[in-house]
């Protein structure tokens, strides 16, 4: 009998069992930012404990970044505190931060791949829950909370329940105009918010094999929204290929075949052919049309030519309906193409790599925003504004009317100064519709591709972007 | 060692929603702080203000139900962001225990560390939780981890946990650091066996 790389991975880094029947399991690499970590800072203070290992602990500051590029002290109080307590407590437990001066500060889950940290076969744990991203490279990759974010620094180790796995088999081809972000969208309609609670999600079939690095990992960030905690893809040669030659990927010493050694171990920990999965779902990815949330979480989503939904009376979910209608002003049955928006908002973790940039520049080239729109794309790290800057993105984004900014989390869910205000419709490219994520209390999220909101930023209104203009053929190319 | 915990009681508060995310509990400006004190001023703030300003009133905004010790809610409770925020402002605010049909992964463990008792139960019986805590505000609820019951006046309804939370939470074990530094020799023999760790 077979093993899937979950059972693999998880036998792997399996310590013991600890008395309450747990697994105290080993982390490969643990993430640190700011706004998670400083009371489990204080806490080994307050015990006199040491990080473990310093070695597999890596920082950044993310959540709290001004997205205007000012000097520090932070003109925003409460930014500079959170960011001085990180940097003080990296400084005395001699864990790497990757801060402005470093040139590879970011996202938390855009450096960790970005550099090469993340590899196949770890386990990943980071106080974020968008950890799950990190799964696009075979590993065990899962958000925790402080507490737990403080047994990781004190041991190097938690203690967890091992998940059950649900193969999701993607079948078919996305059509041109169609993303990793509406697979997943998609994938989280038809399975609930709640149905991944217990499993990991293990994102398999022709349709994700086809898919680049960037989109599995667009497709693993959001597993957490479908309740899974984990997500991954088994390793493949497109997983090799992006971490060659990568700063913290084995063989960066010019020792290539350490590389070659590692792809044998990390080939070998992808689930096997006769394993057996706890269930299984298929999807055709060929049916899938371009994705946008109409209620208030990230399940609540339609086809850009579909209509919202009618609160059914007597399903258990049609109270929520009913909720979601009135938060976001919408009227059951109303088409969601056409919804004006104020707000276009392009970055995140789950879409604010460089070719999320790319698609969406590929929209707005010789176009201007719509008059009243205010938008604007962040990228998810400084490497990729500088790559995208290498490619004159940042000109066709600043020509078509979007503020281009510093890398961090920003409007995903409005830490620092980006924020929605009022009852503001924002087309955004992040993970989550939740009453008040992007700041103001009343403000209202759409999410979608990065393509589709680059297409409603332009058009002033939710628009489908395989036929909104004439040429929209380009997409096809 | 944490204390043992297998009995919790207290007046209930109820709130009648599924899908009540961390964000509602704890909206991310609040999150903008280096320690989790004062939290708990801001709990369901953002919820709590919408409903005020239609001249209605959120159950944690209502006088009879300060120092209550039992959350009774729906679905899904807890579901989102990974903050340990939420929880740590829940229990700072008085709460010792939720009784809801289901929770969200993270928030499930969050609130185990920090020995805030998760407890589910089936939809029907939470209904008759809900219904006898609406009319009976003063109403001691009796979450009895031990026999597996909730007992509010003549409802009394079973409850499931995972076998490790009921554990951990009767036997005091509830916080882990202590157990996870105990055998550091196994940890070092784990890691030392990766090959990632080792050296490829």
């Amino acid at each position: 009998m077979g093993q899937t790389l979950f059972q693999k991975t998880w036998g792997r880094h399996a310590v013991r069992t600890l008395p309450n029947g747990q697994t105290q399991l080993y982390v490969g690499l643990h993430l640190v930012h700011e706004v998670t970590s400083p009371q489990a800072f204080d806490a080994l203070r307050a015990r006199g404990w040491r990080v473990r290992a310093p070695e597999r602990t890596f920082a950044t500051l993310d959540h709290i970044m001004p997205t205007r590029l000012e000097a520090r002290p932070f003109a925003d109080v409460m930014a500079e505190t959170m960011a001085a307590a990180l940097e003080r407590n990296c400084r005395e437990h001699g864990i790497p931060l990757f801060d402005r001066a470093s040139g590879a500060q970011g996202i938390v889950h855009v450096i960790g791949p970005e550099l090469g940290l993340t590899q196949p076969g770890m386990t990943i744990a980071c106080g974020d829950s968008h950890t799950s991203t990190h799964g696009a490279f075979g590993a065990l990759a899962f958000g925790i909370g402080t507490s737990q974010v403080r047994d990781v620094l004190a041991s190097q180790t938690l203690a967890m329940s091992p998940l059950k796995v649900r193969r999701i088999d993607v079948s078919g081809t996305l059509a041109p105009g169609v993303y990793a972000k509406d697979l997943i969208l998609a994938i989280i309609g038809r399975l609930g918010i709640q149905g991944g609670t217990g499993f990991a999600y293990e994102y398999a079939g022709g349709a994700v094999a086809r898919l680049s690095m960037e989109e599995r990992m667009t497709l693993c960030n959001m597993s957490i929204e479908g309740g899974a905690r984990i997500g991954y893809v088994n390793p493949d040669r497109t997983t090799f290929d992006y971490l060659r030659g990568r700063r913290f990927a084995p063989g960066s010493s010019g020792d290539a075949a350490a590389f070659d050694r590692a792809c044998d171990w990390w080939r070998s920990m992808a689930s096997d052919p006769d394993a057996r999965w706890d269930d299984t779902v298929q999807i055709d990815a060929s049916s899938i049309a371009p994705m946008v949330t109409w209620g208030i979480n990230p399940g609540q989503s339609v086809g850009v030519n579909g209509q919202v939904p009618r609160p059914e009376a007597g399903a258990p979910e049609a109270a929520g309906v009913a909720e979601a209608l009135e938060f976001m002003g919408l009227t059951a049955g109303q088409p969601i193409a056409g919804m004006p928006i104020d707000v276009a908002f392009i970055g995140s973790c789950t879409n604010g790599r460089l070719s999320d940039l790319r698609e969406a520049a590929r929209i707005v080239a010789g176009h201007h925003v719509a008059r009243r729109v205010r938008a604007l794309v962040v990228p998810g790290s400084q490497a990729v504004a500088a790559a995208a800057e290498q490619e004159g993105l940042d000109e066709v984004f600043r020509r078509a009317g979007f503020d281009w900014r510093a890398a961090g989390c920003s409007m995903c869910l409005a830490m620092n100064a980006d924020r929605l205000e009022g009852r503001e419709i924002c087309a955004s490219t992040s993970n989550r519709n939740f009453k008040g994520r992007q700041g103001s209390p009343t403000g209202r999220t759409l999410l979608m591709s990065p393509a589709m909101v680059a297409a409603a930023a332009i058009a002033g209104e939710v628009v489908d972007v395989r036929t909104w203009r004439k040429d929209a053929s380009v997409l096809a190319n | 060692m944490s204390s043992r915990i297998d009995r919790l009681v207290g007046r209930a508060i109820v709130l009648r929603a599924d899908d009540l995310d961390t964000d509602r509990i704890m909206p991310a400006r609040f999150l903008r702080s280096v320690t989790f004190e004062g939290l708990e001023a801001h709990v369901f703030e953002d919820d709590r203000r919408a409903l005020a300003s239609q001249g209605a009133r959120h159950p944690f905004d209502d006088p009879a139900r300060q120092g209550a010790r039992v959350l009774i809610t729906g679905a899904n409770f807890g579901c989102g962001s990974s903050r340990e925020h939420a929880p740590q402002a829940l229990a700072r605010w008085g709460l010792r225990a939720i009784v809801a049909e289901s929770f969200a992964e993270i928030f499930i463990g969050n609130a185990l560390m920090i020995g805030l008792a998760c407890v589910s139960a089936a939809r029907a019986d939470l209904e008759r939780l809900r219904q006898i805590a609406d009319q009976q505000p003063d109403l001691d609820v009796v979450v009895d981890l031990e026999s597996r019951r909730v007992h509010a006046g003549d409802v009394v309804v079973t409850i499931h946990q995972p076998e490790s939370s009921r554990s951990a939470l009767l036997s005091g074990a509830w916080d882990t650091t202590g157990q996870l530094l105990e055998h550091d020799e196994d940890v070092a023999r784990t890691a030392s066996a990766l090959p990632y760790i080792r050296g490829f």
